[in-house]
């Protein structure tokens, strides 16, 4: 039961009209309908909320305007801080970030015989692979194909992704599941093996592989667990500040500082791998964010400072799904597993006003329309929402499944006295996911050398836009690509001689003399969510 | 003005509005967290939490991001517990008892007092994991201990110095590489990936002038 009786009361509307809207198979968008509804609705549209970049290899281009302000903003550091010719660390590939991409990176260098390691400015793991709920593309049925696969994703993100990465993508999904069945992660399967699979927005063929609705908590725990197994070195708790060049502009290591003691340390490596992952604690727009507390963009601006170009850094996903009711979960993530088993958003009429499983940013754009223009949304304390008619799972599947299947999303409203067995829950889209990010290759290097890039922070892959479960697969197939290619790199790079930081200094005059400067210290490594008295 | 509730915070007194998280009520009264916050979502089990309310005698165990405060609520983070993790490699263990004892010999030592289950922040029945480990019914290990969260309060509690999360864990993997049926389509997918057999196709696709990549992407069959 809601603890607001308006909403017990408008719930009835809902149920009442369940078993038609249950039988109703909404129409599909037409192209021309969703660019519409995307120009006037979706939130990467509004110009006033992005700025031009007026220093580094991107000026002339916009950015989100928090971004904006990181990517011009003051080093933590200036070079006398450190000493370059003493490193603290020495290691053939260096991994920034320890979630799903960086872990994968991690191991498969291991695998190649070099040495590998990680720091994190958290703990390994706290990344938002962990938190990634629904699920895992890979097109391995009979009636499907890498080739199908392809269609979708590169339709899906607009026909703006860079094509050799959309095709490793897709034709090394298969591999990496098997990779990750093969280190022991569950998957959700049939008595005789066969991979329980469902659709996601935007999929023409159900090839979303799950483990229940903890999905990308399976992968990361393995992965670590893995890791850990392995003996590479982690280094929890630090924060890699500033990318150190050599002589030559090759990527040659990191400062690092440690988050509790701001103790300042010097790694070198022959290679560097940025992992970082997203940018949702930014909160561009004034958005709540389904993203984990350290996804502050640091590796866009640890890339950007040296020379490493952006793409699509304009354009994010708002998860159309995020928590619109009660305020202690505000943002948080509900699943598109919640709609790919068969609930419909509906408005406070009771009535089905999109197709469930439209790609994240038209649903995105519909649901504010629905509240905006229409009016038809239902106002709570931090805005409004819609309704996601959860109960119409089980009134199709039948009892049992949401347990089974999203035990989960149970449990996070359950909480709340709220049981979406029986309620609908209220949802609101949520600053979900970075589409762009460093540019990279389809061996996973920057602009840069010796500069990699997986997972979030790398850009090109989705386009402008991501499908469910091409996230997951990405951080797997791209962590593991950019562990190989760095360590085949690094098998042929000698130990970098001249350490160097100039770099700082150079941007910094950059800054100047675009008249730009500010002391925003950057990367933000943190939110500042501490109230201030 | 909100309605106000008062927590101790490690002993400290905090008035903080009702409805808060523990987490965020710790942000209103001024902490910047570091260590003991990491999704804020109830994924990563890094904000570990337990309390005991002002006058009552039960331990309370939480995590910080998923529990509202109460009045009279007395708090202390574990963002750190040190659990004990076996070092092995998974392609040479098999999923036999014995590997159970061999890594994690302690499991035997279980006295059934059941204090891991009542604490455990995800409301799962440890001891009965616990129970099939000891067994080697890793299936059923894995999934009565499928939603933890790693945050380590079941191991605070345990007499018999237990790591319940890394039994699990290995339990999980054993699961899911050596018992859980293989997939067949999955294995026919990869070697005809290797063979070559899509690699044309795809060639093709990314050469398509983008006009007539989206008439394939507008008039796609999508499976019902």
């Amino acid at each position: 039961m809601y603890k607001i009786e308006k909403f017990n009361e408008l719930a009835k509307i809902v149920a009442e009209k369940r078993a038609e809207n249950a039988d109703l198979e909404p129409r599909r968008m037409t192209a021309e309908e969703k660019d519409t509804l995307l120009a006037t609705f979706h939130p990467d549209y509004k110009q006033e909320e992005f700025t031009v970049l007026s220093a580094g290899v991107n000026k002339g281009e916009k950015v989100p305007t928090q971004l904006a302000e990181l990517l011009q903003g003051k080093s933590r550091i200036s070079a006398a801080d450190v000493d370059l010719s003493a490193p603290d660390y020495d290691t053939d590939v260096l991994i920034i970030g320890g979630g799903g991409a960086g872990a994968s990176a991690a191991i498969e260098a291991d695998e190649a015989g070099v040495k590998a390691m990680i720091v994190t400015k958290l703990r390994i793991g706290d990344a938002n692979t962990m938190m990634a709920e629904g699920g895992i593309q890979a097109a391995d049925k009979p009636n499907d194909s890498p080739a199908i696969h392809y269609i979708d994703a590169f339709g899906g993100g607009h026909f703006a992704a860079k094509p050799e990465l959309v095709k490793n993508l897709v034709t090394k999904a298969p591999e990496a599941i098997q990779w990750l069945n093969k280190l022991g992660v569950e998957f959700d399967k049939e008595a005789d093996g066969t991979m329980v699979t469902t659709h996601g927005g935007g999929t023409s063929r159900k090839r979303m592989h799950a483990a229940k609705d903890y999905t990308g908590a399976e992968i990361m725990r393995t992965l670590r667990d893995e890791v850990l197994n392995r003996g590479i070195p982690v280094v929890d708790f630090t924060a890699a500040v500033e990318i150190i060049l050599d002589e030559n502009g090759k990527a040659a290591g990191a400062v690092l500082m440690n988050m509790e003691t701001k103790e300042l340390l010097v790694a070198r490596a022959k290679t560097v791998i940025i992992a970082t992952g997203g940018a949702g604690r930014l909160h561009y727009q004034g958005f709540p964010t389904s993203n984990h507390y350290g996804a502050t963009a640091d590796g866009l601006i640890l890339g950007y400072r040296v020379g490493a170009r952006l793409l699509y850094a304009d354009t994010l996903q708002y998860h159309p799904t995020g928590t619109g009711y009660p305020e202690q979960i505000f943002g948080a993530l509900v699943t598109e597993k919640v709609r790919s088993l068969g609930a419909k958003l509906v408005n406070i009429d009771g009535e089905v006003f999109m197709h469930p499983l439209e790609t994240r940013d038209v649903t995105a754009a519909s649901i504010i329309r629905e509240c905006q223009e229409r009016d038809k949304g239902i106002e709570t304390s931090l805005g409004k929402a819609v309704w996601l008619d959860t109960p119409m799972i089980e009134y199709k599947h039948g009892e049992g499944t949401i347990e089974k299947r999203i035990p989960a999303m149970m449990r996070m409203f359950g909480k709340y006295g709220i049981d979406i067995r029986k309620e609908p829950i209220l949802v609101y889209p949520t600053l979900h996911y970075q589409n762009g990010g460093l540019n990279i290759s389809a061996d996973c290097s920057t602009d840069v050398e010796n500069l990699y890039a997986a997972g979030e922070v790398a850009g090109g892959i989705h386009g402008r836009n991501r499908l469910m479960g091409n996230s997951l697969l990405d951080v797997i197939v791209f962590g593991r690509d950019a562990g190989i290619n760095a360590a085949a790199k690094a098998k042929e790079t000698s130990i970098p001689e001249k350490l160097t930081l100039d770099h700082i200094e150079k941007f910094n005059g950059e800054l100047e003399n675009a008249g730009i400067a500010n002391e925003t210290a950057s990367p933000m490594l943190l939110p500042k969510y501490a109230r201030k008295a | 003005m909100d309605n106000m509730v008062n927590v101790y915070l490690f002993g400290k007194k905090y008035s903080v509005p009702e409805g808060l998280t523990i987490m965020t009520a710790m942000e209103y009264a001024g902490y910047d967290l570091v260590r003991g916050c990491g999704c804020r979502n109830g994924f990563c089990g890094a904000c570990a939490t337990i309390y005991r309310i002002h006058g009552k005698q039960e331990l309370h165990a939480c995590l910080a991001c998923q529990t509202e405060v109460q009045e009279g609520m007395y708090v202390a983070t574990l963002p750190f517990f040190p659990l004990v993790k076996q070092i092995y490699n998974i392609e040479k263990i098999k999923p036999t008892e014995q590997i159970m004892m061999q890594l994690y010999p302690e499991i035997y030592a279980c006295i059934g007092c059941n204090a891991c289950t009542k604490a455990c922040t995800q409301e799962l029945n440890v001891m009965q994991y616990i129970a099939y480990a000891q067994r080697g019914e890793y299936e059923k290990c894995a999934e009565e201990s499928f939603d933890c969260v790693m945050c380590g309060v079941c191991s605070s509690r345990c007499p018999a110095g237990i790591s319940h999360p890394q039994v699990a864990m290995l339990a999980r993997r054993l699961n899911g590489k050596y018992i859980a049926p293989g997939c067949g389509h999955l294995e026919d997918r990869v070697r005809e990936i290797k063979d070559g057999t899509f690699e044309e196709l795809i060639e093709n696709l990314m050469q398509k002038p983008v006009d007539e990549i989206k008439e394939l992407y507008n008039t796609r069959e999508i499976e019902k």
